[in-house]
């Protein structure tokens, strides 16, 4: 992970709607040039922090800095934001929605260069109504490219698109970052997280649960090994077993740094073996591992 | 800041431009209402005659012309305003009863020549006053109403459901994470519609010109004046409905209750000079009744800006009210 001065930093942050707190005293703090990700399930508090960060929202308390300034002018200059939902402007072809959000900017890229960074070239003529999932969604990554920003904020860029799409848009994204921007990105994709993420702090129940880069937590929390059952094949007398359990929807996951003593204990309990894999564990794995900490505690 | 105000304007002008469905109906509703009120009420005369009376209810209940059949008589409460109504042959004569009989006849109203004679058979004292003044067809009366009109709906729920449509969208949640500021977003706004309401109204007038030659006695530089202080003003009334909420239901409501009474009593069909003081008075806060005032002084008395400087005057007036108040309470999401 680059090593240098925050480029945004949160402090404190509490966001509240009546009852409910959506976020609860979250703070972090994000290094120029990485590419940042929030993870959480859905109603983890990603998309409302995300928000206050942009000033979309005011924080009940706590504050967001710039540049370690309040977040102001010059961060709307210097921000490109996709949103989780946008619906853009009638009647416009790709071309004039992309000139309209250019007009709004004092700087920024050419409309020619930024049509072919995200690929858009053939669809420049086409009424923005009439694109794809996967070509709407980069044309609003264009829109939050078009004022050449120094920060972007993909809000669960790749939700609801295909594998195919979401494999191009990952594509399109580290093109994007090899230009060296700082990236916040949410999200609920494991494996998206993994692949573009250089940091993530990962939230449930508005709070921070988890914060550093993939690898190192998957070190902190993994020293070990994932074996994986179907939950059909892991009897109920096997959870008496002194294992590493951990639960998920159609599956049982065992994490253990003693794999020769882990499978002798499962063959002497009987358990079937036959749908067995053994891989390392990944971040899907550590969400599923804090979050049921988490529920538990 | 005119960078962003314009890049907004020429979106919005785009958008609408290429509404083709909305385009037309915005053009072709009024030029249906027109030429069906024109058949309506534009036919041969109707054999009734009409007599405006000043004075009391007791003087007019002893004079014998008043009790005459095919006669109507209708109370006026000046006599500037009688002299304007029997002038523009809105009324046959005029008839005062506040002392010794006297009467205005207007020398050019074949109606005014026949009811002069049943007076004079059941008044032969009655002094005569004569004026003269061509009739107002009541298709001339309509047209600057029926334009006025057509500038109401367009501005109210051309502005107000374009912005609620932005918010419920996330367009306006986008466009606030952008430089933009909200009276940029508003002002362009403003700008697009009222460009887009000028052009269709001109059309409107030289299109119907050539259809229905109405007369228009005024400068058309007034007259262009007056449509964009107009538009400029229930724009902003639209804006400020629009400002803050986010249900079509509610902002429907609102924009019905706002255009009913306007349409009702700001005089565009019928005159309401004869309804009760406080209706008179709540009709004039219309910005609606201070348009049509205005365009029929100068398209029916030729007035000049001083006459319906105080119609310019309300008509801004209300513009920096209702924008100020829009810009202040404006909401660019949905809560």
């Amino acid at each position: 992970m680059p090593e240098s001065a925050p480029i945004l930093e949160i402090r404190h942050l509490v966001k509240q709607y009546s009852s409910v707190t959506a976020v609860d005293g979250v703070s972090f703090a994000v290094p120029e040039g990485v590419c940042f990700g929030l993870l959480g399930p859905n109603g983890a508090g990603k998309t409302t922090t995300i928000e206050v960060m942009e000033g979309i929202l005011p924080p009940t308390t706590g504050e967001v800095r710039y540049r370690g300034k309040p977040v102001g002018a010059r961060f709307r200059e210097e921000a490109g934001i996709l949103f989780q939902k946008t619906a853009l402007q009638d009647f416009l072809t790709v071309r004039q929605s992309l000139a309209l959000f250019r007009g709004l900017y004092e700087h920024g890229l050419e409309i020619d260069e930024v049509l072919e960074l995200c690929a858009l070239e053939k669809l420049a003529g086409r009424d923005n109504r009439k694109l794809s999932g996967g070509q709407q969604q980069r044309l609003l990554l264009a829109i939050a490219l078009v004022n050449d920003p120094k920060m972007l904020f993909l809000d669960e860029p790749t939700t609801g698109l295909d594998p195919q799409a979401r494999r191009n848009f990952w594509e399109l994204v580290e093109s994007i970052k090899a230009r060296r921007k700082t990236i916040i990105l949410t999200t609920h994709y494991m494996e998206e997280a993994q692949l573009l993420c250089d940091e993530i702090a990962i939230m449930d129940r508005g709070r921070i649960i988890a914060q550093g880069a993939p690898q190192q937590l998957l070190r902190e929390h993994f020293a070990e090994v994932l074996l994986e059952l179907p939950r059909d094949d892991f009897p109920q007398v096997a959870r008496a077993l002194p294992l590493k359990v951990i639960e998920a929807s159609d599956r049982v996951q065992i994490s253990t740094h003693d794999l020769d003593g882990t499978l002798k204990t499962l063959i002497d309990a009987r358990v079937p073996l036959r749908n067995l894999r053994i891989r390392p564990a990944n971040l899907e794995d550590l969400f599923l591992d804090l979050t049921g900490k988490e529920l538990r505690a | 800041m005119m960078k962003r105000l314009f890049a907004v304007w020429h979106a919005r002008n785009l958008e609408f431009l290429r509404d083709r469905p909305t385009l037309l109906f915005t053009l072709l509703l009024p030029i249906g209402v027109v030429i069906g009120m024109g058949v309506i009420f534009g036919g041969p005369p109707r054999p009734l005659f009409t007599v405006g009376v000043l004075g009391t209810p007791a003087a007019r209940q002893a004079d014998p012309f008043l009790h005459e059949r095919y006669v109507q008589f209708v109370p006026i409460r000046t006599e500037a305003k009688g002299l304007y109504e029997v002038t523009h042959q809105r009324i046959d004569l005029l008839l005062d009863l506040r002392g010794a009989v006297r009467y205005w006849v207007n020398t050019d109203s074949p109606k005014g020549y026949i009811v002069e004679k049943l007076l004079i058979a059941a008044d032969p004292g009655a002094r005569r006053q004569p004026v003269t003044g061509k009739a107002v067809p009541y298709v001339d009366w309509l047209f600057p109403g029926i334009l006025a009109m057509n500038m109401m709906f367009s501005c109210l729920f051309g502005v107000g459901y374009v912005v609620l449509r932005y918010r419920k969208s996330g367009f306006l949640k986008r466009l606030h994470a952008t430089p933009l500021t909200a009276f940029e977003f508003l002002s362009a706004q403003v700008l697009s519609r009222l460009s887009l309401i000028v052009f269709v109204t001109v059309v409107l007038y030289v299109g119907i010109g050539a259809i229905i030659h109405f007369h228009s006695g005024g400068s058309i530089a007034l007259l262009l004046l007056l449509a964009i202080m107009g538009s400029l003003s229930m724009i902003a009334l639209g804006l400020t409905i629009a400002a803050r909420f986010s249900s079509e239901e509610l902002v429907g409501g609102l924009l019905n209750l706002l255009t009913w009474p306007m349409m009702l009593l700001s005089g565009v069909w019928f005159s309401i000079a004869g309804a009760p003081r406080w209706v008179r008075w709540a009709a004039d806060i219309f910005p609606l009744t201070q348009i049509v005032q205005a365009a029929r002084a100068v398209m029916l008395d030729g007035a000049g800006i001083q006459r319906i400087a105080p119609n310019l005057i309300y008509l801004a007036a209300t513009t920096l009210v209702f924008l100020g108040f829009g810009a202040w309470s404006f909401k660019w999401r949905v809560d």
